[in-house]
């Protein structure tokens, strides 16, 4: 096991009849194991997306905790879980997550770039090709559709080398072909690197791709 | 690429964004830089007029009064045409307390084909000058002999020129260090060389009388009042023993310029504040707005492995980056439009005016850089500061 999460929980404030606050993720336990696929889903507005948050590094928990290997992510300082998460988590957020002033190159390049200056040219390359953008190298984000941009973003976390994937709706933007193709590239980094990957989707053509499956629903996560 | 190009490209993504940025800093250092330089500029032409002056009073005929105004006397070199009887000197040397008493006596060429420029004379005495004499020494040397002019830095008149002056030949043998004042535009020579200039514009019926009656006459006594005696008390004294003349406290005329000098420094340093005060609050809202803008893409950062303190060094270097092309262009359209312009401006304030020596002009320019990249390190850190208050997973769901 890698990535450990402990009875997280995340409140946010919403003014109800009974309460001022929402429970998004509640009490959550979760491994993700080197080598395997884990696929969350669950409707829209379960916490899916505020769990993976949390897992990242990236939204402090009002409770619980998340290790990574021997480390406890929110209790390390901001300069080392950093530095933690560009050297092992790779990210796919949802969305646009394209840094405007760079090439699709660039764009792969860059997390290799923020601490030891180690591009990884060779990864890039070969992660470009097996999503299909390898043509796209020189393009700015901006002349790039939804699904291209999405694929850049997988092809970004991939050439990061990350021993911990987490990608959130990855295949929301693609095509039946491209969905395919980015499904089978996390697989490989699964199954043939041995990286822990965590895919939230809602999407039914996930399942194929998972060694193991929750489900979330109002907060609480439940193994399928 | 390497990482620390991101800032510049940053800037470049988005040019208009980024010239309005400097732009802003660029208006606020031409601001602070022309500001600093026009008030250190007075500074050093009142500093110039008082260490030259060195008189503690001037004596005056009475009808001067009428001709110029004692602070245009100073200023603008306005020497005028009015006489008093040399007389006057000896009376002034007998009053107690008058330590030096050196004459000056005044005349002004004309535009006319007996005069190869219009300008003003100011004939001083070798022998007890000590107003003009010592500012002479640092550009000439020697003696001056008949005949000889020395000419202040604006008279279009070069070293070793022949200058015609009532069709009187007069060797142009020194040129003085700008003054600030407008005494730049006057010539000097000696007494002798001055009554034979007096003879001429006499001859030539330009004069009033001033030689042809036989006595000799001067325009104004420069007193120096000796140690432990009251400068008040002397000047009433002179003004009761010299007949028809007036005496004049320097430090009287003096206090007006430097009046008039704080006042204008202290609109330009309130025209300043307000222009900094504006500034920054606009690069408040401004790096505020930019930042909201961009708050996914620096969240993307975040998310990548870049540290609150690696975002605000991001955030940092493009305000720093900015604000020095802003800075420099500033500092340079302010260069552009107050050095060229030195005389106008002097001209149109009335008050002496000498530009601060290069040293002193580029710790200004130094000194206006400075600010204006504190102002954007401000701007720009409160703008990091506000950032790194937002967790970038709220960032990223918000905008997802």
């Amino acid at each position: 096991m890698i990535l450990r999460a402990e009875k997280l929980s995340k409140r946010y404030f919403r003014r109800t009849g009974q309460a001022n606050h929402f429970y998004a993720v509640r009490e959550v336990c979760l491994e993700l194991h080197p080598g395997e696929v884990t696929v969350l889903m669950g409707r829209s507005g379960s916490g899916k997306t505020t769990l993976l948050h949390m897992l990242s590094g990236l939204l402090r928990p009002d409770e619980g905790s998340v290790w990574l290997g021997d480390a406890e992510l929110y209790r390390l300082d901001d300069g080392v879980l950093s530095r933690l998460r560009n050297a092992r988590i790779g990210v796919v957020p949802q969305g646009r997550s394209a840094i405007d002033s760079l090439t699709v190159w660039e764009n792969i390049l860059l997390p290799g770039l923020l601490y030891n200056g180690n591009e990884r040219r060779l990864e890039a390359e070969r992660w470009m090709d097996a999503l299909g953008i390898a043509a796209l190298r020189d393009a700015r984000p901006a002349e790039l559709s939804g699904g291209e941009l999405r694929r850049m973003a997988i092809a970004r976390a991939l050439t990061q080398n990350p021993e911990v994937l987490l990608a959130d709706e990855p295949t929301g933007d693609l095509d039946d072909e491209n969905t395919i193709r980015a499904l089978s590239a996390l697989r490989d980094a699964a199954h043939g690197e041995g990286k822990a990957v965590l895919l939230v989707s809602h999407e039914e053509e996930a399942r194929r791709y998972a060694d193991r499956i929750y489900r979330m629903d109002g907060g609480k996560l439940t193994a399928l | 690429m390497k990482a620390s190009q991101l800032p510049i490209k940053n800037l470049m993504r988005r040019p208009g964004r980024t010239a309005a940025m400097i732009l802003l800093s660029a208006l606020l250092a031409l601001s602070v830089f022309g500001g600093s330089v026009v008030v250190r500029s007075l500074q050093s032409g009142l500093n110039s007029l008082e260490a030259r002056l060195g008189a503690d009073i001037i004596v005056l005929p009475a009808e001067a009064e009428s001709k110029v105004s004692f602070k245009n006397l100073l200023l603008q070199g306005t020497a005028g045409a009015y006489y008093m009887d040399a007389s006057a000197l000896d009376r002034v040397r007998e009053v107690e307390g008058v330590e030096i008493a050196a004459p000056q006596t005044f005349l002004a060429s004309l535009k006319a084909d007996c005069c190869s420029i219009k300008v003003q004379v100011i004939g001083v005495d070798p022998e007890s000058d000590y107003v003009v004499k010592p500012w002479i020494e640092q550009s000439y040397a020697r003696e001056l002999g008949d005949m000889d002019l020395v000419v202040g830095c604006l008279v279009t008149a070069d070293v070793g020129e022949i200058m015609r002056v009532y069709d009187q030949r007069c060797h142009v043998v020194a040129r003085l260090a700008r003054t600030g004042t407008g005494l730049d535009t006057a010539v000097y020579c000696t007494m002798d060389t001055m009554k034979a200039l007096l003879a001429a514009a006499e001859a030539k019926g330009v004069s009033h009388k001033i030689t042809s009656d036989g006595r000799e006459r001067i325009s104004a006594i420069y007193v120096k009042v000796r140690d432990g005696y009251d400068v008040d008390a002397v000047n009433s004294k002179l003004n009761g023993h010299v007949r028809k003349a007036t005496a004049v406290r320097t430090r009287s005329m003096i206090t007006g310029v430097s009046d008039s000098l704080a006042g204008i420094s202290r609109t330009i340093a309130l025209l300043v504040g307000v222009v900094w005060v504006m500034a920054l609050a606009i690069l408040l809202v401004a790096f505020a707005m930019m930042i909201h803008e961009r708050r996914r893409e620096f969240a993307v950062l975040r998310l990548l492995g870049t540290s609150r303190r690696g975002l605000s060094r991001l955030i940092l270097s493009e305000t720093a980056l900015c604000s020095l092309l802003g800075g420099l262009a500033g500092i340079a359209a302010a260069a552009a439009v107050v050095f060229p312009f030195t005389t106008l401006i002097e001209s149109r304030l009335g008050l002496p005016y000498l530009t601060p020596h290069a040293g002193a002009v580029l710790a200004l320019a130094a000194g206006t850089l400075a600010a204006t990249l504190v102002i954007g390190a401000l701007a720009g850190g409160w703008a990091a500061y506000r950032l790194s208050r937002t967790d970038p997973g709220t960032t990223l769901r918000e905008g997802a």
